[in-house]
């Protein structure tokens, strides 16, 4: 087990630990997603709680420790969320932790509603964060255009705690919908998933399950909208066998989808690939997998494998990269030469003393 | 402005330069003569022009890596350039350095609709780039006010934005991938078809680094099934405060407006003498557009009129066709224009919470009599961003430089309540050194650090975004390269 956690209370404090710091760390937020591996851990857990919350205006600051769930039911009183859907890896991941939003915008994890909302990466509007040598940082601010300056935030949302501890963040929040439908839809191919994104339909989500060759593709909105929306859709998919889940069931289905708990009873290497919507279908054929589903209109793909195999390998031809989540290939796709150099130098200059998540991304 | 002074030691170059840029470009792709480097002397922010030793109008990546690799063997400033219409001086040039237009580079590359994304050169202007697939239903989101002119690779740098991004996001959020030409003449590709990529998101940081990173050359565009329809509403208060409460209510509420546009009385006033747009004579006048089909639009619009009503409005105007809707929509289009027709202006584009709009209207009204200086407002009011226009007589002396003062006063107070300097256009020459007020040394070492490592000898576009006093030391290391 781990042997010492720091976890200070303000960013005073992050900064007097990180001076003083010579041997590497790990950061935790809620250890959802990543589990320590260093001996010794900074944890956010201490900086916890929201700094400001304006519904009028979609914006929302939170220390980086405040968990996920107090997000949300905070979120929900306003009748609003995070629209990109973070989704939870700690069920399939076996892991006991709970997220904390800086983890989620730490990792740009971003689900089903990606296609229509955009990524984590897209919500984030602004980010302060102690970097290797303890120096406080703020880049971006609480404002929904802001093009002042470089883009840290970008760089800092799906960096893995790789370049500094981040102590808060503020991002976009969406209104929830009052109304969903979801169209389950017999299907042999997941090419309907793409038809559909491409109606003037304003499509919320779209699911292929594999082995069921089943389709969801979810219409969310005002009431009436909806109901226009869904008959439409019926009318365009005429030849299908069609069913409706409506508000409650689709709403369970979506969560199934945001807990990843598809891929929960089968065994095998958990992999996650990310590639052009359309080549979904072609990563499937090539690898074969126990299992597998596809969301964000097939771009991304969701696998388990037999144990060793390597998913890189086979789809070496295909543009994209691919995550190993359980098994014992290297978690990140490596990138291009050029890529990696820059990204190396980048990681120098915020971490000389490379004491962040060494094991990660190097 | 301080506008830097040409370095000899590069200047004594030029000829040198010329001859190994002529190896393998075209002899009118190469524009060295003094009479016609001046039609690139200044880009929109016309107050400031200094022509470029050299310009060159590159057809490929390959020659824009070979141009690049030549003026870094050489140590020659580049400056990017698109269309030239950045309001902030991005393409301004210096004495000493070589513009590198994009605008030949203007070819579609690949239209994908099943994936919903289009691949062209960034020489492209960003309305063409829609008109390429209009045709078929889709459209490029992003709509900055120069449109018809600006290019795909100056949005790029600037992360631009535009009326519509409340709902559909800034450049960042529907940019997949580009490729990029490095100060070295290396070739690198960002991004891609798929929808996250793995490793840093260097996509996201050279978008909006303003030509500093690098050279774009081709971009992957995200392009959108176009919605049904769209109409607006128009409503008038006497008071921006009820204004801006109406704003927050029809956002609580759920409905997500594709624009909310806010124009406060001397604005409502001239664009009213200008365009005969029928406006009320009233303190704040909001023009809100909900996009689908037409029973979506009038679920939509009934909302807004509901909450709007709720208000005390003094004049509510909802358009039932697309005539009404242009006619709605004339006045607020032709707001630049109209204030153009009274006087000189600066067009200023700083962001504020929504929340402090009506305590900024107050202070910004204060100081336009501090100043001696009018000015009316234009605002993204559903994002915070503000546009406010100072007017001045450029002939008048000292004018110019009392607009300046009162315009960075008014994106002090931004910065003061929460927001920020710059919302869509850009830092370039107009705000590099009013950035101390947002950002501490430190923060601004980090952004610097990045530039370090894309461009180790500062050559690209180098004076802009930073303040000279910050970024002194590293460009006077380059300089001193140069020399030895």
């Amino acid at each position: 087990m781990n042997a010492v956690t720091v976890a200070p209370g303000s960013e005073s404090e992050v900064r007097e630990v990180l001076l003083s710091e010579t041997e590497p760390l790990h950061i935790a937020g809620g250890q959802s997603r990543l589990v320590a591996t260093e001996k010794k851990i900074i944890s956010t857990s201490a900086l916890n709680g929201i700094v400001e919350y304006e519904p009028g205006a979609l914006t929302m600051v939170a220390k980086a420790g405040t968990p996920l769930s107090v997000i949300k039911a905070i979120l929900q009183q306003e009748n609003q969320q995070l629209a990109f859907e973070p989704p939870e890896m700690k069920h399939l991941l076996r892991l006991t932790g709970n997220s904390t939003i800086g983890g989620v915008f730490a990792t740009n994890a971003s689900g089903s509603r990606r296609i229509q909302v955009g990524a984590a990466r897209d919500h984030l509007l602004g980010v302060r964060f102690v970097d290797g040598v303890g120096r406080i940082l703020k880049n971006g601010g609480r404002v929904m255009k802001n093009v002042t300056g470089y883009d840290l935030v970008k760089l800092m949302a799906g960096s893995w705690g790789t370049l500094g501890v981040i102590t808060e963040v503020s991002f976009k929040v969406l209104p929830i919908a009052e109304t969903q439908s979801t169209l389950k839809i017999n299907s042999c191919k997941a090419s309907i998933l793409t038809k559909a994104i491409n109606t003037t339909y304003d499509i919320s989500g779209t699911f292929y399950d594999v082995g069921e060759g089943m389709a969801y593709i979810r219409i969310e909105g005002f009431d009436k909208s909806v109901k226009y929306r869904v008959e439409q859709l019926l009318r365009e998919f005429a030849d299908f066998e069609v069913d409706i889940l409506e508000m409650e069931e689709s709403k369970n289905f979506w969560q199934n989808v945001n807990d990843l708990d598809f891929l929960k009873e089968i065994k095998g290497d958990l992999w996650r690939v990310s590639v052009k919507p359309t080549e979904g279908s072609k990563i499937i054929e090539m690898l074969d997998p126990k299992i597998g589903f596809l969301d964000w209109c097939g771009g991304l793909v969701w696998l388990r494998v037999d144990e060793g195999l390597n998913v890189r390998e086979k789809m070496q031809k295909v543009e994209g990269h691919a995550m190993c989540l359980l098994g014992r290939f290297e978690q990140f796709h490596p990138t291009s030469t050029l890529e990696k150099k820059l990204s190396n130098s980048i990681r120098k200059k915020f971490d000389p003393k490379m004491l962040f998540n060494q094991e990660i991304m190097n | 402005m301080y506008l830097t002074d040409p370095d000899p030691t590069i200047l004594a170059k030029k000829m040198q330069l010329v001859d190994k840029l002529l190896s393998f470009l075209p002899r009118d792709a190469v524009i060295d003569d003094p009479r016609e480097t001046l039609a690139y002397e200044c880009d929109a922010l016309s107050a400031y022009r200094c022509p470029p030793m050299v310009a060159v109008l590159p057809r490929t990546t390959e020659e824009v890596a070979n141009i690049a690799k030549i003026c870094w063997e050489l140590d020659v400033p580049v400056v990017p350039r698109g269309s030239g219409t950045s309001l902030a001086g991005g393409a301004l040039p210096t004495g000493d350095s070589l513009v590198l237009g994009v605008a030949r580079m203007n070819e579609t590359l690949e239209v994908d609709y099943p994936n919903r994304l289009m691949r062209v050169q960034t020489g492209r202007t960003n309305l063409s780039v829609t008109g390429e697939v209009e045709s078929d239903g889709f459209f490029y989101a992003p709509d900055p006010s120069s449109q018809l002119a600006c290019a795909i690779s100056g949005n790029i740098a600037m992360n631009s934005g535009g009326a519509h991004c409340l709902k559909y996001g800034v450049t960042s959020n529907n940019l997949l991938a580009v490729k990029m030409v490095t100060m070295q003449g290396e070739i690198i590709d960002l991004g891609g078809s798929h929808l996250d990529s793995s490793g840093y998101d260097l996509l996201g940081l050279v978008c909006g680094s303003e030509g500093q990173l690098g050279i774009v050359t081709e971009a992957t565009l995200r392009i959108l099934h176009k919605p049904e329809g769209a109409l607006p509403v128009l409503i008038g208060y006497n008071d921006s405060e009820v204004a801006g409460q109406c704003v927050s209510d029809i956002i609580k509420a759920g409905v997500l407006p594709v624009a909310i546009e806010f124009m406060d009385r001397p604005c409502i006033r001239a664009t009213d003498a200008f365009s005969q747009a029928g406006y009320p004579d009233c303190e704040a006048l909001l023009i809100v557009e909900v996009e689908g089909s037409d029973l979506e639009i009038e679920e939509q619009l009934t909302k807004i009129v509901e909450i709007a009503k709720r208000h005390d409005p003094v004049e509510l105007r909802r358009a039932k066709n697309n005539d009404e809707a242009s006619r709605i929509w004339l006045g607020r289009k032709s707001a630049f224009g109209a204030m153009g027709q009274i006087n000189d202006y600066m067009c200023l584009d700083g962001t504020i919470p929504v929340s402090k709009l009506p305590f900024v209207l107050k202070r910004i009204s204060e100081m336009s009599r501090e100043f001696g200086l009018d000015v009316g407002n234009v605002f993204h009011a559903g994002d915070g961003n503000m546009h406010p226009l100072i007017l001045y007589n450029a002939n008048k002396p000292g004018d110019l430089e009392t607009c300046e003062a009162f315009g960075a006063e008014i994106l002090k107070l931004c910065v003061e309540v929460g927001g920020c300097l710059t919302g869509e256009h850009g830092v370039g020459i107009e705000k590099r050194d009013l950035m101390h007020i947002q950002y501490s040394g430190d923060d601004l070492e980090a952004q610097m650090a990045i530039k370090d490592v894309f461009d180790p000898k500062w050559l690209l576009n180098p004076t802009k975004v930073f303040p000279l006093d910050a970024s002194a030391e590293r460009r006077a290391n380059a300089s001193q390269e140069t020399a030895a």
